[in-house]
C-alpha cells in the first residue's frame, strides 16, 4: 500500500513538472527565492563585515569638508568645500566631456563616413585606416598617448610652441584669448537667440509649404547667414563691445587667457576621435542600407543629386543610423569615466576616487557613482528613443 | 587617305580598343581620382596631407629611430628618431610581466596549445574536428595548471601574472565564459514566464548602463565586503568575474538579436515536434540563433579584448602597467610616443585580425541577395 501511494505521490510531482503552466510558476518561485536568498546572503555578509570594520553606513560623509583641489572646475570650488561639492563639480565635469565630446564625434563621424564612401579612391583609402586604426586600439591607450605627446612633447610655457597671436601650446595646458563682454553685448545675444527661434518658426513654415506646393526653400543656407549673419551685424551696430583677454607670460606661467588643461584636451580629444570611427561606419551602413534603386527612382523622376541625398536618401539613412548612434553616445559617456587615468577629476575620479579613498566609505560612494551612470544612460536613452519615434517610419 | 575612305559591309567592322583614358591605369586614375571636380579637389588635399605627415612618421618610426640603446640619452645620441631600444630591452617585461623568467615557456606553451585549441572553432575543415572539440573543452583546465602551477609544476603566484600576458588571460576568460552566462540571459530576456524576463532586463540594463572601471571598482574595493568575514579573494579572480558579468551582458543583447530573427515559424514547429523548451532551443533555436549572432558575438570579444586595458587603473601590472612603469624609470623618461605606440600596434594586431575574421564569417553566412 505505502508502495503505490508514494508512486501517485510520485506521478503528480512529475505530472505538475510536465504541465507548463505549472512549471514556469514552480520555476519562477524557484528563481525568486533564489535571489532573495542570495540578496540576503550577501546584505547579511555585508553587515557582519561593516560591523567587525566598525563602519557605518549613511550619507552624512557628504558634509564633510573634501580638503582635495580640483585643478579644473565649472563651478567655484575650493578645498574647504563639501565632498558633496566635489562630486558636483565631478559631474559637471564628467558633463562636459561627454556633451563636448558627443559634438565632436558626430562632425567628424558623419564626414568621415561621408568620405568612406567617396568615390575618390585616395580619400578612400585614407579614411579607411584611419576607422580600422582608431577603432581596434584600446581608448586608454589613445587617451594615454595624447595626454603623453602634450606633456612630454609641448615645451613648458617659456618655450610654448605659438602657431597664432595669443595661443600658446604648453605642458601645462592651450592658452588662448578669452572673449571679454563689455556692456551692449547684450543686444547680439539677442539678436542671436531671435534668429535662431525665427529660423525654426521659418524652417516649419517651409516644410509645410513644400508639403503643401512643393516648392523648396533653401533653408539651410538661410539659416546658416541669419544665425551667423545678423548677430553680425547687431556686434558692429553696437559698436564692437567684445574685446580679448590674451594670455601672457609672467615668470614661469601665462596669466590671463583662457586654459585648456592637457588632460580635458588629452580625454576630448582620444574620446571623439575614438568614437568618430564607430560613427563613420554607423553613418556608411546607414547611407548604404538605402536601396540603390530609392536613388534610381529619384533621379528617374528628374530629381537632382544633391536633393536627392537631402530629400530621398538621408531621411531614410537616418533611420538606421540613430539607434546605433545613440548606443556610441552612451558609450562616449561611460568611457569618460577613464578621465581617472590621466587625473581628469571627473565623477568617477573625485567621487568614487579620493572622496572615496579618504572617507573609507567605498559603499556609499560606489553606489551613488553607480546610480548617476545608470541615470544618465536611461536619461540618454529616453532621449533617443522620442527623437527614434519622430523619425522612424509612419506605416499604414 | 585609302584607310580613311574604306567602307564597310553593316556589321563587318572590326572592334576597336576603347579609348585610352578609359582603360588601364590611365583609366583608372582619371575614374578614381580626378572623376569631378570635387573629387580632384579631394585628391590634391590627400596628398597635400600625406606630405606633411608621411614622410616625418616614416622618419620618426623607421629610418631615423633607434633600435638598440640602453637609455634615452643614448638614443638621442644616436638618432632624432624613435627610440625602440626601450622596447627592445623590455619587450619581455612588456610580454610576460614579472612572471619567473625560468617558467615563461610555460606560458609560450600555452599559447600554442590556445591555438590549437581554437582552430577547430575558427577553420570549420579542421580534420577529426568532432574529436579536436574534446581537447578544446579541456584546454581552460590544461591552461589553468600550466600557468598558475600546481598539479606538480612550480605554482606561480598570480600577481606575477602581467604584461601582454595578462591581457590576453583576461580577454580569453572573458570570452569564454560570459558566452554560455550571455546566452542564459538572452534566453531569459525572452523567455515567456514574467519573473524570470524581469530579472534578465533588469541585469542586462544595469551592467550595460555602468562603466566597467566602475564595476572593476566595485571589484576592487566593495566585493569583499559581500562574502562571509575573513574570505581573501584573489584580485585578479575578481576582476575576471567582473569582466565576465560585464562582456555577458553585451553578448546577451548580441543573442538576443539573433534570436529576434529567426522566424516564429521555427519555433511552432520545433514545438509541434513534441520537443521540450530545452531541446528545441539547443537543436532548432539557438543553432540558427547563434550563427547570425557571430559576427555581433566577435565584436563584443574585441571590444573585450580592448578594455582589458582597463586593469591598469585598479593597479593590475598588464601591458599598459608596464608601460607606464617603463615611463616612470628615470633612464626612460619622456617616451611617451614610444610605449604607447608599441602597445597600440600590439593591439591593433590582434584586434584587427578578429575583426576580419569576423567580416570573413559575415561574408561567408552572407546567403542572400548583395548588391
Amino acid at each position: 500500500m505505502a508502495a503505490i501511494e508514494q508512486e501517485s505521490e510520485q506521478l503528480t510531482l512529475g505530472r505538475l513538472w510536465s504541465d507548463k503552466r505549472y512549471r514556469a510558476v514552480i520555476t519562477q518561485i524557484l528563481v525568486v527565492a533564489g535571489v532573495f536568498m542570495l540578496v540576503a546572503y550577501l546584505a547579511v555578509n555585508a553587515v557582519q563585515n561593516l560591523e567587525a570594520l566598525g563602519k557605518t553606513f549613511g550619507f552624512e560623509f557628504l558634509q564633510a569638508p573634501a580638503s582635495y583641489d580640483i585643478n579644473q572646475t565649472l563651478i567655484p570650488y575650493n578645498s574647504r568645500d563639501t565632498h558633496f561639492r566635489a562630486a558636483v563639480v565631478g559631474l559637471l565635469n564628467t558633463g562636459l566631456i561627454a556633451i563636448t565630446g558627443c559634438i565632436f564625434a558626430t562632425i567628424l563621424g558623419f564626414i568621415m563616413g561621408v568620405l568612406r564612401l567617396s568615390s575618390n579612391w585616395l580619400v578612400n583609402r585614407i579614411v579607411y585606416c584611419y576607422i580600422e586604426f582608431t577603432r581596434n586600439v584600446p581608448v586608454l591607450v589613445q587617451i594615454l598617448l595624447w595626454h603623453g605627446v602634450i606633456v612630454t612633447t609641448l615645451g613648458v610655457p617659456r618655450n610654448a610652441l605659438s602657431p597664432m597671436e595669443g595661443v600658446y601650446l604648453t605642458n601645462r595646458g592651450f592658452y588662448v584669448p578669452r572673449p571679454v563682454f563689455e556692456d551692449g553685448f547684450g543686444l547680439v545675444v539677442i539678436v542671436f537667440l531671435a534668429a535662431i527661434v525665427g529660423m525654426i518658426v521659418f524652417s516649419r513654415w517651409a516644410r509645410k509649404h513644400q508639403e503643401e506646393t512643393g516648392q523648396i526653400y533653401p533653408v539651410f543656407s538661410i539659416g546658416v547667414g541669419a544665425i551667423i549673419g545678423l548677430p553680425l551685424i547687431a556686434f558692429f551696430i553696437a559698436g564692437m563691445p567684445m574685446s580679448f583677454d590674451t594670455p601672457e607670460l609672467k615668470g614661469f606661467n601665462f596669466q590671463g587667457g583662457m586654459v585648456l588643461k592637457p588632460e580635458f584636451t588629452a580625454l576630448w580629444f582620444a574620446l571623439s576621435v575614438y568614437t568618430a570611427a564607430f560613427i563613420a561606419e554607423i553613418v556608411r551602413a546607414g547611407i548604404q542600407a538605402v536601396s540603390h534603386g530609392q536613388t534610381e527612382a529619384s533621379y528617374a523622376l528628374g530629381i537632382k543629386p544633391n536633393w536627392t541625398m537631402r530629400l530621398i536618401i538621408i531621411p531614410q539613412a537616418l533611420r538606421v543610423i540613430v539607434p546605433p548612434l545613440t548606443s556610441q553616445y552612451l558609450n562616449l559617456t561611460k568611457n569618460s569615466s577613464l578621465a581617472i587615468a590621466i587625473g581628469y577629476m571627473d565623477i568617477v575620479a573625485t567621487l568614487g576616487g579620493i572622496t572615496l579613498n579618504q572617507t573609507g566609505k567605498e559603499m556609499e560612494s560606489m553606489m551613488i557613482v553607480l546610480m548617476i551612470y545608470l541615470t544618465i544612460s536611461l536619461l540618454i536613452s529616453a532621449f533617443m528613443n522620442w527623437y527614434n519615434r519622430r523619425i522612424a517610419l509612419v506605416e499604414r | 587617305m585609302a584607310e580613311t575612305t574604306q567602307t564597310y559591309e553593316p556589321g563587318t567592322h572590326p572592334d576597336l580598343p576603347p579609348p585610352l583614358a578609359t582603360t588601364g591605369a590611365l583609366g583608372w586614375i582619371k575614374k578614381n581620382l580626378f572623376g569631378s571636380p570635387s573629387s580632384i579637389a579631394l585628391t590634391v588635399i590627400s596628398v597635400y596631407l600625406l606630405y606633411l605627415i608621411l614622410p616625418n612618421a616614416l622618419n620618426w618610426a623607421l629610418f631615423d629611430a633607434v633600435f638598440n640603446a640602453g637609455s634615452r640619452a643614448e638614443c638621442r645620441e644616436l638618432g632624432s628618431g624613435a627610440c625602440w631600444g626601450l622596447a627592445n630591452v623590455r619587450f619581455s617585461q612588456f610580454i610576460y610581466g614579472f612572471y619567473p623568467e625560468h617558467l615563461r615557456w610555460r606560458v609560450n606553451l600555452t599559447a600554442v596549445l590556445f591555438f590549437l585549441a581554437i582552430l577547430p572553432i575558427l577553420w570549420d575543415r579542421t580534420p577529426y574536428r568532432q574529436q579536436w572539440f574534446i581537447y578544446s573543452a579541456l584546454f581552460p583546465i590544461i591552461g589553468y595548471f600550466l600557468l598558475v602551477g600546481g598539479l606538480g609544476l612550480e605554482p606561480v603566484e598570480t600577481t606575477k601574472i602581467g604584461g601582454f600576458t595578462l591581457n590576453v588571460v583576461i580577454g580569453v576568460t572573458g570570452i569564454v565564459a560570459s558566452l554560455p552566462l550571455g546566452i542564459l540571459l538572452a534566453l531569459g530576456r525572452r523567455s515567456q514566464m514574467p519573473i524570470v524576463r524581469t530579472l534578465c532586463v533588469m541585469f542586462i540594463e544595469f551592467i550595460r548602463g555602468v562603466p566597467l572601471i566602475t564595476l572593476l571598482f566595485v571589484a576592487s574595493t566593495m566585493l569583499n565586503y559581500f562574502l562571509p568575514p575573513g574570505t581573501t579573494f584573489d584580485l585578479i579572480l575578481r576582476v575576471l568575474i567582473m569582466v565576465t558579468i560585464f562582456s555577458a551582458a553585451y553578448i546577451a543583447e548580441v543573442v538576443r538579436g539573433g534570436l529576434q530573427a529567426i522566424p516564429k515559424g521555427q519555433y511552432e514547429a520545433a514545438d509541434a515536434m513534441g520537443l521540450r523548451y530545452w531541446q528545441s532551443m539547443r537543436l532548432i533555436v539557438l543553432p540558427q540563433a547563434l550563427k547570425i549572432s557571430i559576427p555581433g558575438i566577435v565584436n563584443t570579444f574585441v571590444g573585450l579584448f580592448k578594455d582589458t586595458t582597463l586593469v591598469v587603473i585598479i593597479g593590475l601590472v598588464d601591458v599598459l602597467g608596464v608601460g607606464r612603469a617603463a615611463l616612470s624609470d628615470a633612464k626612460w623618461q619622456g617616451l611617451a610616443w614610444e610605449v604607447y605606440v608599441f602597445i597600440a600596434i600590439l593591439f591593433f594586431i590582434c584586434c584587427f585580425s578578429m575583426a576580419r575574421y569576423s567580416l570573413y564569417l559575415e561574408n561567408k553566412l552572407h546567403t542572400g541577395h548583395k548588391r
